[in-house]
Parts: structure tokens; C-alpha cells; sequence
């Protein structure tokens, strides 16, 4: 299964509900252009939904730290939500787990934004 | 049980490393490994795939990817070669140094390696081998057997 990805504003924060796999080819290139064009409409507070997000590989791992940077980069914030075990333990074993902003329940991360 | 292996020759593509990683999938569900382990190994192979493919062979249609799995009484054997310049894996950075751990790439070879209990890393002139073992323990079939 490839990845699909929608948006939705809560308060003012742009949540990416991401399902499927970010993987190398397809699913890191959704990512990859979902963020950026949020970025390019002046849409900076992003949470990557990633309850759907059944399987992520190194390329994965490297565009959501490609994500994360190039909001950064551009004054924005990038956090992400409700994480597999699978991909927590993927985070955790990459020290990329305490990188991350990393929320399990949508209000509090939307109320965290500043 | 006697050794089984089977081997593949795959093109240099996407297709090969999406493939890659679902037979090995299925011949962890057949070694008796549960979930998580399979998770792992088909993991393992998508990373050395990815190698193979794009770092290797470099999607060089005239270069081929072959990746061979053994099976035996306690381990799991999975080989990939590709036909690449030869990868010196002692150049690769860790990508758990600080300095390192915000780069978008070089992780595919640490999670092999956090993944299977043995890697290999072979280069030569004419490609890199890649073996990789993961051994088995509590075969449901092994421990049906013994408790009959």
C-alpha cells in the first residue's frame, strides 16, 4: 500500500493525516511535497498525523528529518502524532525520538504550538 | 532439516526492492519467526535492496541484483550482491554521532545491523555482498514436535 495524505486546519494548525508507508520512491515524495507546499502557503505549524503510518523505512526516517529541518529552516514548527510502535521504536533506536516533538493525543499537540 | 535455499536474479529497480522485501517477509513467516521478527528481517532486506539498487548498481539496467536465501536448522541466511564499485562500509558514518544525526541519509546499513544478529559487509571490484543472518529460535513447528 502506497502513502495517501490529507490536511485539516485545527486552530490555526495545519494536520497532516499521513497512512500507509513512507518509503523510498512514492511515500517519501508525498511527504516530501505535502510539507513543502504548506510551507510555501505560509502554513508553518504542521502535525504529522502518524497513527495510519503502518511501516517506514531509512528513506522515510530521513524525509521526515528533511521535514522537520526545512520547517525550522523557515521559521515553522513540525511535531509529530500518535506514532506506531513501530515507528517509535524506529525513532527511539536512530536517538531521533527526543529530536522530534512527539505528542500522542491531538489537542495537546495542537495547544502546544506557539 | 536439511538446507533449503533459493535465490533470485532482479533488475535494478524500485520493484526489486519492494519485492525483496516481501519475499523475504514470507520466508521469515515460513522460518517460524513471529511478527516483529519479520517485521525486522523484511526490513533488513529492503535496507540492503536499497543499497544494491541505488547505491550499488545505481539503477543501471545493465546490472543485476541477486539475493539468495538459506534456511537451515538454526539460522536464516539471506545474501544480496550487486554489481556495483564495492561499498567500504568503514566510510559509512555513524549516524548516531551528534553531527550526523539530523542528515536525511546513512542509516540503511546501522539498521541492518540493529535488525540481524550477524552482517557481513563483502566489496570487491566487481560488487558488494551482503550477508546477513538471523537465527532461529522457537520454531512453532520445532517446539509442536517437542512437546509431542
Amino acid at each position: 500500500m502506497t502513502m495517501k495524505s490529507s490536511t485539516r486546519q485545527v486552530d490555526g494548525v495545519t494536520i497532516v493525516d499521513l497512512s500507509g508507508r513512507i518509503t523510498l520512491g512514492e511515500g517519501s515524495v508525498v511527504l516530501r511535497e505535502t510539507v513543502r507546499d504548506l510551507l510555501s502557503k505560509g502554513q508553518k505549524k504542521i502535525l504529522l498525523n502518524l497513527g495510519d503510518v503502518n511501516y517506514i523505512d531509512s528513506s522515510g526516517i530521513g524525509e521526515l528529518v528533511s521535514a522537520f529541518t526545512t520547517a525550522k529552516n523557515q521559521g515553522g514548527e513540525l511535531k509529530l502524532l500518535n506514532l506506531t510502535k513501530k515507528v517509535h521504536d524506529l525513532l527511539q533506536i536512530t536517538k531521533l525520538y527526543t529530536v522530534f516533538d512527539v505528542k500522542d493525543d491531538e489537542a495537546t499537540a495542537v495547544k502546544s504550538f506557539k | 532439516m536439511a538446507a533449503d535455499r533459493v535465490s533470485y536474479t532482479l533488475d535494478s529497480t524500485l520493484e526489486t526492492v519492494n519485492n525483496a522485501e516481501e519475499t523475504a517477509g514470507r520466508m521469515a513467516a515460513e522460518a517460524g519467526f513471529d511478527d516483529e521478527e519479520i517485521m525486522k528481517i523484511s526490513m533488513a532486506v529492503r535496507e540492503a535492496a536499497v543499497n544494491a539498487v541505488l547505491h550499488g548498481n545505481a539503477y543501471d539496467p545493465s546490472k543485476k541484483v541477486t539475493l539468495a536465501f538459506e534456511r537451515n536448522d538454526k539460522d536464516l541466511v539471506i545474501v544480496i550482491r550487486d554489481q556495483g564499485k564495492g561499498l567500504d562500509a568503514s566510510k559509512i558514518p555513524d549516524p548516531l554521532a551528534p553531527d550526523n544525526l539530523m542528515k536525511t541519509s546513512g542509516r540503511g546499513i546501522f539498521l541492518i545491523r540493529s535488525f540481524m544478529d550477524e552482517v557481513e559487509i563483502k566489496p570487491s571490484q566487481t560488487g558488494t555482498e551482503l550477508r546477513m543472518i538471523k537465527h532461529v529460535h522457537g520454531n512453532p513447528a520445532d517446539s509442536k514436535e517437542a512437546l509431542q
